[in-house]
Parts: structure tokens; sequence; C-alpha cells
């Protein structure tokens, strides 16, 4: 590469834009952690601050002693996460494995089946009501799996275009030919082989699950089934609800006097992003994959 | 057609699904032309005609939703856009590349992030009686602490900057991933001839681009009457008095339906949103074809 002057002068100018980029999506997270330790004494006084006079981990230690709801609440989000990707997973390649197939019947149609639910859809009002009136799925764990996120007509259709275009179609006719029925087919040719596509899109579908607070909003009132996000979701407003439920406030007896409200928010918030932070370093190369495919989240 | 029998009870689960969770809510839609009532149920319910919408269209609210709809909508995918490629051929200039990775993974971060999460870190900034702004920023200038969560005026610039923080990520690896679909060779020949950065951005990296962009922006031109409810709902913590610059469709949809409990409203405004919404993803994909047929959704 040619190295001028102007050359030099656009490296400086790209790296200081990026740099205060850089620092301006930094920078939330740094108070927020930043927050989580903070003394709460500290965090009365001054506020949350990026330069906190008094650090402590006394919200952390409230959280591993006495919020047995944040763990209960963890733990369902970590059910939901597993189960929901897994099925998505299996749903979504079972849909686009016939339709990479270039003689299957139907094809377009179905195909069309799929892509019109991208461009139209129902809302909320009647989805609330069918799952809440006839599928009575409200304070159930199948209100976190099933709403939304179970399938993705666009992610199936990526699916689809990878097994086309990635395996040969020669290789299934031959395995047919040979008497394989269709589901060793599917599971010893067609899953191995499409490998990469399934880890990028389950890695959306899991990521999705893991942050979504909405299904949780519609159809759980139930404290014993918050997910991690939901629990947020009602802290913000009302830290009491840690201890709303009967037997936690039981067992954490005087302790309940002592929440640190202010600091211990941030601390969970900063507990419920953090395997996200720890993956992020091995996942995001098939996330910016992802994403110029245009894959979605759900 | 025995061959593809096995196919179709495999494609059965997610087909039933997508019929479950997106085409039964499509019909669903009727609901806004009814008086719902739980004891005739859903189907049941009298038939009222176009009445919900009359009451919708008469409130100020109509108005203000749609305005804050398609404002917000507009400032956010021209700001997306243009910054998206600002820092799309920044990053994919810098020499160094170890820096060009960094950077690259910086803007993905906040899109990982839950709404829940983000909504934490912005409560770190502005909460009145905490905030760093309220305890940190305003007494150095000298300024009286604000009420951010009743200051309706704030949040047009608030719900901006959060949703550039989390959202520019996205179109931007989608713009990296065009800049390097492009030929090096064209970069190389134009420096051999003397052309400074700028004008190779200007000859070879913008007119590459248009494609992407152009594509981008229809689509997202075709979803300009949704939000992203989180943004609006959960970022301002659902605060009364400042709906005004707050409410859209989505939240407005939302309230009515679970918080109001006035699902005659809620699902003449949901129907308002589906059928616009419609009509503009249709009408956007058209143009889309016109200009660039293989970026058209179909």
């Amino acid at each position: 590469m040619i190295r001028s002057k102007s050359n030099r002068r656009f490296q400086i100018l790209a790296h200081t834009v990026l740099i205060i980029f850089s620092l301006y999506i930094i920078l939330p997270f740094i108070l927020l952690f930043l927050s989580s330790v903070t003394e709460e004494n500290t965090l009365l006084r001054n506020g949350y601050s990026f330069f906190p006079a008094k650090l402590s981990l006394e919200s952390y230690r409230y959280i591993f002693q006495n919020a047995p709801l944040i763990f209960r609440a963890y733990g369902i989000t970590i059910i939901v996460t597993l189960i929901g990707t897994f099925i998505n997973i299996f749903l979504s390649v079972m849909v686009a494995y016939p339709l990479s197939l270039k003689n299957f019947p139907f094809r377009r149609t179905i195909t069309f089946y799929l892509f019109f639910t991208m461009l139209f859809n129902g809302g909320l009002v009647p989805t609330y009501l069918m799952y809440s009136n006839f599928f009575h799925i409200k304070n159930t764990l199948f209100a976190l799996i099933v709403p939304s996120f179970l399938m993705s007509a666009m992610n199936v259709l990526l699916i689809r275009t990878y097994i086309a275009n990635s395996i040969p179609e020669a290789l299934f006719e031959a395995a047919q030919v040979d008497g394989a029925l269709e589901t060793r087919i599917f599971f010893q040719i067609v899953l191995p082989l499409s490998k990469p596509i399934l880890v990028t899109m389950g890695l959306f579908s899991g990521l999705a699950y893991w942050n979504d607070w909405t299904n949780g909003l519609y159809y759980i009132t139930d404290s014993k089934l918050y997910s991690i996000q939901n629990l947020l979701n009602k802290m913000i407003t009302d830290i009491q609800v840690l201890t709303t439920d009967a037997n936690i406030a039981a067992q954490a007896g005087s302790e309940i006097a002592k929440i640190p409200a202010v600091g211990i928010r941030m601390a969970i918030a900063v507990v419920a992003m953090l395997p996200v932070m720890v993956l992020f370093p091995f996942m995001q190369k098939y996330f910016q994959k992802g994403i110029a495919l245009g894959a979605v989240k759900g | 057609m025995k061959r593809w029998l096995p196919l179709f009870l495999m494609m059965a689960p997610g087909l039933i699904y997508i019929f479950i969770n997106n085409y039964i809510p499509m019909f669903g839609l009727v609901i806004a032309f009814k008086k719902v009532n739980f004891q005739d149920g859903i189907l049941g319910s009298p038939w009222v005609g176009f009445s919900n919408f009359k009451f919708l269209f008469t409130t100020e609210d109509a108005y203000v939703i749609t305005r804050n709809t398609i404002l917000y909508n507009v400032l956010f995918i021209t700001l997306n856009t243009v910054l998206g490629i600002m820092l799309a051929i920044f990053i994919c200039d810098i020499a160094a590349e170890r820096m060009r990775k960094f950077y690259q993974s910086t803007v993905l971060l906040p899109y990982l992030m839950s709404i829940v999460i983000i909504s934490y870190i912005v409560y770190a900034f502005l909460a009145t009686e905490n905030g760093m702004i309220n305890n940190s920023i305003l007494p150095l200038l000298g300024k009286e602490p604000v009420s951010w969560y009743s200051t309706a005026g704030a949040w047009p610039l608030i719900l901006t900057l959060v949703n550039i923080w989390k959202g520019l990520g996205y179109g931007c690896l989608i713009y990296i991933s065009s800049i390097n679909g492009i030929d090096r060779e064209y970069f190389e020949a134009a420096g051999l001839d003397g052309a400074s950065k700028w004008q190779q951005i200007r000859y070879i990296t913008l007119p590459a681009l248009v494609p992407s962009v152009i594509t981008l922006t229809l689509l997202s031109v075709g979803k300009i009457f949704y939000s992203d409810f989180g943004l609006f709902y959960q970022v301002p913590l659902d605060s009364g008095s400042i709906y005004s610059t707050t409410n859209v469709i989505d939240t407005y949809v939302y309230r009515g339906l679970l918080k109001l409990g006035n699902i005659g409203m809620s699902s003449a405004a949901g129907f308002y949103q589906s059928l616009v919404g419609f009509v503009l993803v249709l009408g956007a994909n058209l143009i889309v074809r016109r200009v660039s047929k293989e970026n058209a959704l179909f």
C-alpha cells in the first residue's frame, strides 16, 4: 500500500473518530459496572459515578446470600434459553431441508407461506388473546418459550439457502438409492453438513431467548416464573419485588430492611449480562457472519 | 410421492407452529371490528363495524402515536445510515489489524444487550436522586438537578442517543461486509493514479455502497410504522408524564391491551399498524425491485 501524507492524515482522522465512538459505547458499560461495586452509602451520597469514592462488593454478597429469587430467575432464563434454542434449531432445519430440494412438491407454495409472515402480522392484540384465552399459557413456562421465538421464517429461509448451496443434492440422492431412510439422511448428512449455519442461527435464537423480556411482560405475573430480564424489569421501579414472595421474606428475615437497593440493581444487571459478555469473544465471528447474511433474532 | 411423505411429516411441526403463531393472529385482526367481552368469548362478541376506529381517530392519541412513530423512525434511519457508512468506511481503512478488529467488536457489543439492561444503564445516567448526570455533571455546570423521567422535551434526544448506541453496529457491519466485497484492485489502481483517500471514497466506496444503502433504507421505510417496543417502553420506564414524546403505536397498543384493558382501541390501533405496515412493505419492495432487483425481498 502506498503511504502518502494524505493517507496518514486519513488514518489519524479515522482513529480519532473511532476512538471517540468506542468510548461512547464502552463508557456506559463502565458506569454500570462501577455502580455495581460502589459502596451503598457512597451511592446514596454521590449517585452513580465514574469516580466512586469507596468500593464494596456488598451488592454481590447480597445477591449470593439473600436473594433466592434472583437465582431462580437466572435458572429459568437458562432453562428457557436451552430448551427454546434446541427446539428452534430442530424445527427450522426440519422445514429448511425439504425446501432445499429442487424437486420437492409445493416448494414454492410453502416458501411463500413462510415468507408472507415477514410481510404481514396480526400484532400483539390477537396474539395475546389467542395465547392467553385459547392456549392458557399465562403463568406457565410455555409462555416464555412458545410465543414469537420458536421459529423465524427468515432464519428458515437462510438455512434452506445454505443447504441448497453447500450440500450437493446428489449426496441425498445417492443415499436414497442406497436405501437410506429419510430420517437417516437427515441425521447423518443434513445435520452434520449444515453445522456452520445451524450454530450461527442457534446463537441468534439463544440470544433472543436470553434477552427476551416481552413474553414475560405479557404472560407472566407470578414472580416465581420470572426470567432474569423480567425480574430486572420489575426491580427497576420496585426493588421490594425481591422480598414480595412470602417464603423468601421469611428466609431473609431481618435482612430485608438492609437491601442495598441502589447498588444491587446494577449488580443484578451486570450478572444478567455476564454470560453474553463472557461468550462474546467466541461468538462475535458468528454474529458478524449472521448479520451479513441477514439473520434476525428470534 | 411416497418419497416425500416422511419429509412432509418432518416439516409439519414447524409449519403448524407458523400457522398458530403467525396466521391465526392475522385472522384475529378482525376483533378490531368487534366489541370484545369475555362472557360471549372473543368469537361470539358482537360486531360493531368501525366504531373502535372512530373512537381511536377522534382522540389526540392517534395523531401523537403516528407522528412519534414516523418521526423517530425517519430520524433513526437517517442517522444510522449516515453514521453507519461513515464508521464502516473508517473501520475498513484502518491499517492496524488489531485496532480494526477491536473497533469492529466494539460496535457490535451493544447490539447483543437486552433492552432491559440498557434501561438500567440509562437509569444510572438519568435517575433523579442517584443519577450520574444530576450528581456529577449538572453541579459542575452550576445547574439544578433535572427530573429526566418527567421532562418530555429531553426524550427525543435521549432516545436517539440510545438508539445510536444500540443499533448502529448492525447497519455498520452490513456496510463493512459490502465494502469488503469491493475488488481491492480498484483502490490499488486509483492509488497508483494518484487518487487521494477522499477521492477513492467518493468515487469507489460510496458508489459501491449505493445498492445496500437503498435496500436497507427501503426495508426500514417498510417498517416505519413499527418501533422497538423496548426502547420506547422500557427505557423511559413507562413514565406517564412523558408520553407526549415517548408514546408510539407499539407502546399504545400494549398499554391499551394490558394496562387499561381497552381492547377496542388497542385492537383498532393494532389493525391500523398491521395494515399500513403491510402496504408500506409492499410499496418499499416494489421500489427496491425497480432499483436493484437482486436486493428485493420478492
